[in-house]
């Protein structure tokens, strides 16, 4: 991003500053915050009974009449040409339809990037595909076979022969620091950031750390792997997808078909795990080059190689963290220094350097970050970009600052809780980091700890406990759309072409729309995953549930509008402004007398209406940039590491997390389990093994590329604060993705506390422990 | 994936003629048709033979006898296996998943192949053992689960198995039928070290079926075993390093010694050295460390797997100790 970018978001931060909270969005506070019938409840997911039946229909089993199934020929070098390409014996091989390489693919344009100018764009990277014989990574699609069955189309690929004209590549990191960029901005933010000369302080400070933390590369493992069915009908694109961004992949395929917007309907209602990977990426664009070359449907479904050759990890990185405070543990500097891999054609920020510059109450700031451009497939985002790495880096210096100064490591945290953006000074919304600490340490079980390392033990079992800060920034998607329908029975249905990838979407915007419309759980329904439906931006940056929120509460507002409008003179609420009147029992009421009521049913019958619809939108999320507005959380871990091999076994995992209120305790709890299991394969176990010399991922099936086991998953507590933030929608934050942050962190700080010894580089393999 | 016609045996002996007339084996299936799916292997003719009768029964010397059609999560399970050699339970329950456990037979594991990530990149990486003569990407590559022992300047790969570390440990048999008729190999004497032909992996001829396996009786140190395995994960990883142990100890003295050792080698590594070096002395921390180190004085670490060596050896001590411990 530009310097133009950071001039205008400086100067919207200035006026806003001066701007009363209550004109802009959340500026009172959301009247559900109290008043919740089905929220903060247990409702189970409404797809659930489906998904266990197997009646739920995923983008690879969709039923369609004379489909072909699609294989995929990859690349082995990382920068070159195709010199020789053979497809002969694979058009030969039995049930063979077709092979399109570079010289018969349709001419089609570069994906359109996503960004924050063009909610409509998906793409992962922008380069071109399959357009010309230049081979831009290795893993890159030179060859897509289609045949009647999925096998032919198998054994068809592996009869397609490349040969290449190899150029140099740049595939190995540390050569590439050398030529590293440094981008003006990191998301919203400025990326250099250069507050209170921390130089001085970091030379000057009673205690001072100052060390290297990495993090290897990381692939997406969904259980679903990415899978489309598309075709093509009356110069219309049909695709059924597992997307997480339904609009984007439709806006995006029209942009590089040649469409217009309306031309491609992206369905995508069940997806089976996202976590940032179920974007637009070149499989969906090549099945529908390919059916468009063939003139029939094509399905495409990624093997595990495939996905981990097409579809971008994770960055590596390489994190400097040096700390400085007196001795009290008050902090004097927080220096943030590192790179990433972030080639020219990937769109993704990896920030990692964002982590620190709202946590603590820090006097001064030196933080920036690094690019490394290489020759690889795009990075990419997945659960908690730049945080999760971010904070590792920073919570494991901030116990190695504790063990230095002596202190218990909550307490360290607790003399640094900044109470205002320790950088541009905005008041947090809402923020109670401590109060999850101490709800979290009085489970665990804290005062069990022991301030010195490699002191508790069971036979060669060292155990040890630690904990450490999570953190993620609160988003709302300007744009989301719903629309809400009230029938004639007076039931509501609220539809929007948001995603269900697991987490409880729809069931949560029901209990949500039930509240909201004062209609009990049973007559609301709530469809989502289809580009047809109103407009909603990505399932990302754990924004979806507050920006859907957004929208129906500006629908509702609409809605009461309208209805009163319907209402006329001949109705108990006669004479009622749409401020005067509430959503109750089926119907509106006057806030004044609760006896002045009439229910949908009763208004849409008398106003001779089989229905009425109205549309809300989530707006420009300006809160954002008045207040400063994080979740938080605090990860403890209590472990035993063999002292003989060095094995770790983590027997508790606890998260306390201070996400604003809790819309559904179950769907939350899983969000957050879900999320410090990730944490725990990043700490424990994953790494994506990228091979230097060639630039060729080798880890790729679920034998080589570790997640964790059943046995490897503890007892997870999870706990919240429930304290409502004033400025969101529902009084709610986004927790899809904090629930990684900080745990790979808790679970190294300890080790170091079993064991003594400090492992600034995941994943903690035994190796590093022996 | 090339296609294959398929067959069930009817019998051994329908089996042997498939094989006899170039079909390949098929057991559970959960290697070879990896295997034939990332084109490591091609078959015109698959023979299964996982469903021929599977029996595990004492012999007349009070050994055991095992079909090579029995899967492995019915060996652990057995009565006498679990009585009589621990080892062998345990290390069976240590290797895969439950799912895969279910599928896989004796005679699969046997020659289930090497876990090697160049192996099995067809189109990327080179590899002696698929190609020979090709050059191995392994060896300044990822090299963590390789060998330090026996390995060559052809090949590293180790043999994956947990089951056959226990075998090797027990002085286990293989039975085999071929054209030629039957015969008989100890198992460490099956897997052969790569030198300059690491295609070439075990004694198996062309034709040749394994037919079954036999324990001899368990004697004093077998059933006074353990099987300790260290893994990436708690469970569904293979090994780094594994250790079947056994110890016999009378009036303070180890009177016999068994050590077998998984993930060092293309073969599973009976520690014969280590053994005869413990024999007569007093089971003690120092002994077995200097046992272990002595068997691996040819040991070679490669630029990612050096930490295998002490790895071994503590894990080794550890085992040897427990055992001294709890007879004791
Ligand atoms: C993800 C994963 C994790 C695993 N983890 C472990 C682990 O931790 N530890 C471990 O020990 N193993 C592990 N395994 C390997 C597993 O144990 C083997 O795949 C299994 O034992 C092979 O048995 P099978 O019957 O399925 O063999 P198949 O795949 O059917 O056959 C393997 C080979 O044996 C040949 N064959 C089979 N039967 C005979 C016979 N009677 N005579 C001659 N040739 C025969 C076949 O032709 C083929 O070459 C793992 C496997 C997977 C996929």
């Amino acid at each position: 991003m530009t310097k133009l970018q950071n001039a205008i978001i400086g100067g919207v931060r200035a006026v806003l500053g001066h701007v009363p909270a209550s004109w802009l969005p959340g500026g009172t506070p959301d009247p559900l915050i109290d008043k919740r019938v089905s929220l903060g409840g247990q409702q189970s997911r409404i797809d659930g009974p489906d998904k266990v039946r197997g009646a739920a229909r995923f983008a690879a089993e969709v039923p369609m009449e004379n489909l072909l199934y699609a294989a995929f020929v990859h690349s082995t070098i990382a920068r070159g040409r195709i010199a020789d390409l053979d497809v002969s014996a694979a058009e030969a091989a039995p049930g063979v339809a077709l092979v399109m390489t570079y010289r018969n693919a349709p001419k089609i344009g570069v994906p359109p990037p996503i960004g924050i100018t063009n909610l409509k764009a998906a793409g992962n990277h922008t380069l071109p595909i399959m357009q010309d014989p230049e081979i831009r990574w290795n893993g890159q699609v030179v060859a897509v076979v289609l045949a009647e069955t999925r096998e032919q189309a198998e054994h068809g690929a592996a009869l397609v022969r490349v040969r290449y004209d190899a150029a140099p590549a740049r595939t190995r990191f540390e050569e590439g620091k050398a030529s590293a960029y440094t981008p003006e901005s990191m998301l919203v933010e400025r990326n250099r950031l250069d507050k209170g000369d921390a130089s001085r302080k970091l030379a000057e400070a009673a205690f001072t750390i100052d060390a290297v933390y990495t993090t290897p590369w990381e692939n997406h493992n969904p259980i679903e792997p990415h899978a489309a069915t598309l075709v093509w009908r009356e110069g219309k694109l049909i695709v059924h997808d597992a997307t997480q961004m339904v609009h984007g992949t439709a806006g995006s395929l029209a942009n590089i078909f040649g469409l217009k917007a309306g031309d491609v309907h992206v369905s995508s209602p069940y997806v089976g795990g996202g976590f940032g990977a179920k974007g637009l990426w070149d499989h969906q664009i090549l099945g529908a080059a390919a059916a468009k070359l063939a003139g029939r449907p094509v399905r495409v479904t990624l093997s595990r190689a495939s996905m981990h050759r097409l579809v971008g990890g994770r960055t590596q990185t390489e994190q400097r963290v040096a700390l400085a405070a007196d001795a009290d543990g008050k902090l004097k500097a927080l220096l943030h220094h590192g790179y990433g891999v972030k080639p020219l054609h990937s769109v993704c920020d990896e920030g990692f350097s964002l982590t620190g510059r709202s946590l603590y109450a820090s006097e001064s700031f030196d933080v920036v970050q690094h690019y490394v451009d290489l020759d690889l497939l795009a990075n990419s985002f997945m659960r908690g970009p730049g945080e999760t790495p971010g904070t590792f880096a920073i919570e494991c210096a901030m116990d190695e600052l504790a063990d230095a100064l002596g202190m218990d490591p909550i307490e360290l945290r607790r003399c640094n809780a900044a109470s205002r953006d320790p950088v541009s000074g905005a008041p947090h919304s809402q923020n109670a980091m401590m109060e999850a600490y101490d709800l979290g340490a009085a489970r665990i079980g804290w005062d069990r700890r022991m301030a010195k390392p490699g002191t508790r033990r069971e036979g060669e079992w060292l155990i040890g406990m630690g904990c450490a800060t999570g953190t993620f920034p609160f988003t709302r998607m300007p744009g989301t759309s719903v629309r809400i329908t009230i029938d004639a029975a007076g039931g509501a249905h609220v539809a929007s072409a948001a995603h269900e990838m697991g987490m409880g979407t729809a069931t949560v915007q029901r209990q949500h729309a039930a509240d909201r419309l004062g209609l009990p759980l049973d007559r609301v329904t709530v469809i989502i995953g289809d580009s047809s439906l109103p407009f909603a931006s990505f399932a990302g940056g754990s924004s979806q549930t507050a920006s859907l929120a957004a929208a129906i509460s500006a629908a509702s507002g609409k809605l009461a509008t309208e209805l009163m409008r319907l209402a006329g003179n001949d109705t108990p609420l006669a004479g009622l402004k749409s401020s005067e009147v509430e959503f109750a029992d089926g119907g509106l009421r006057s806030v004044e007398d609760p006896a002045r009521h009439e229910s949908f049913a009763s208004i849409l019958r008398r106003s001779g209406r089989g229905e009425l619809s109205v549309v809300g939108e989530s707006g420009a999320p300006l809160e954002i940039l008045k207040y400063s507005m994080h979740s938080t959380s605090a990860n403890f871990c209590e472990l035993r590491v063999s002292e003989i091999t060095g094995e770790i076994r983590v027997d508790r995992l606890v998260g306390a997390f201070d996400c604003g209120r809790i819309l559904n305790a179950k769907t939350a709890t899983s969000q957050f389990k879900g999320g410090m299991i990730m944490g725990l394969g990043m700490a424990l176990t994953e790494e994506t093994l990228l091979d230097e010399r060639t630039g060729r991922i080798m880890s790729t099936s679920l034998a080589d590329y570790h997640v964790p086991v059943h046995l490897d998953v503890p007892d997870i507590d999870v706990l919240w604060t429930d304290i409502p933030d004033p400025r969101t929608p529902l009084g709610a934050r986004g927790i899809g993705e904090i629930g990684t942050t900080g745990v790979a962190a808790a679970i190294a700080n300890a080790v170091f506390n079993a064991t003594g010894k400090r492992v600034r580089d995941l994943p903690l393999t035994l190796d590093k422990l022996i | 994936m090339t296609p294959f016609g398929y067959a069930r045996a009817a019998d051994r002996a329908d089996a042997l003629a498939r094989v006899g007339s170039g079909a390949r084996v098929l057991g559970g299936g959960t290697n070879l048709v990896d295997l034939l799916r990332q084109n490591v292997e091609q078959a015109s003719e698959l023979v299964d033979v996982s469903r021929l009768e599977g029996a595990i029964r004492e012999s007349d010397d009070g050994g055991l006898l095992i079909d090579a059609s029995v899967r492995n999560a019915t060996l652990a399970a057995h009565p006498l296996v679990r009585h009589r050699y621990p080892v062998l339970a345990r290390a069976l329950l240590a290797g895969a998943s439950a799912q895969i456990r279910n599928m896989a037979t004796v005679g699969g594991n046997i020659l289930q192949r090497t876990r090697c990530m160049y192996f099995y990149d067809v189109e990327g990486a080179r590899c002696n053992k698929r190609q020979p003569g090709a050059g191995c990407d392994a060896m300044d590559g990822f090299n963590r689960y390789h060998a330090v022992l026996g390995a060559s300047d052809q090949c590293i790969a180790t043999h994956p198995s947990d089951m056959c570390v226990a075998l090797a440990m027990l002085d286990a048999v293989i039975h085999l039928s071929g054209p030629d008729g039957e015969r008989s190999v100890p198992l460490t004497d099956f897997h052969v070290l790569p030198n300059a032909t690491p295609q070439t992996e075990t004694v198996l001829k062309p034709g040749e079926l394994i037919t079954g396996v036999e324990l001899p009786p368990p004697s004093a140190a077998v059933t006074h075993s353990e099987y300790r395995k260290v893994r990436d994960r708690s469970s569904y990883a293979f090994a780094l390093i594994s250790v079947a142990g056994g110890l016999a100890i009378a009036e303070g003295r180890i009177t016999e010694a068994r050590i077998a050792l998984g993930g060092v080698a293309a073969k599973p590594w009976r520690a014969t050295r280590a053994e005869t070096a413990l024999v007569c002395v007093a089971p003690t921390p120092d002994a077995f460390l200097a046992a272990i180190r002595e068997e691996l004085v040819g040991a070679r670490p490669l630029s990612g797997n050096g930490f295998k060596i002490g790895l071994a050896e503590r894990t080794v001590v550890a085992v040897l100790g427990a055992l001294a411990g709890a007879r004791a």
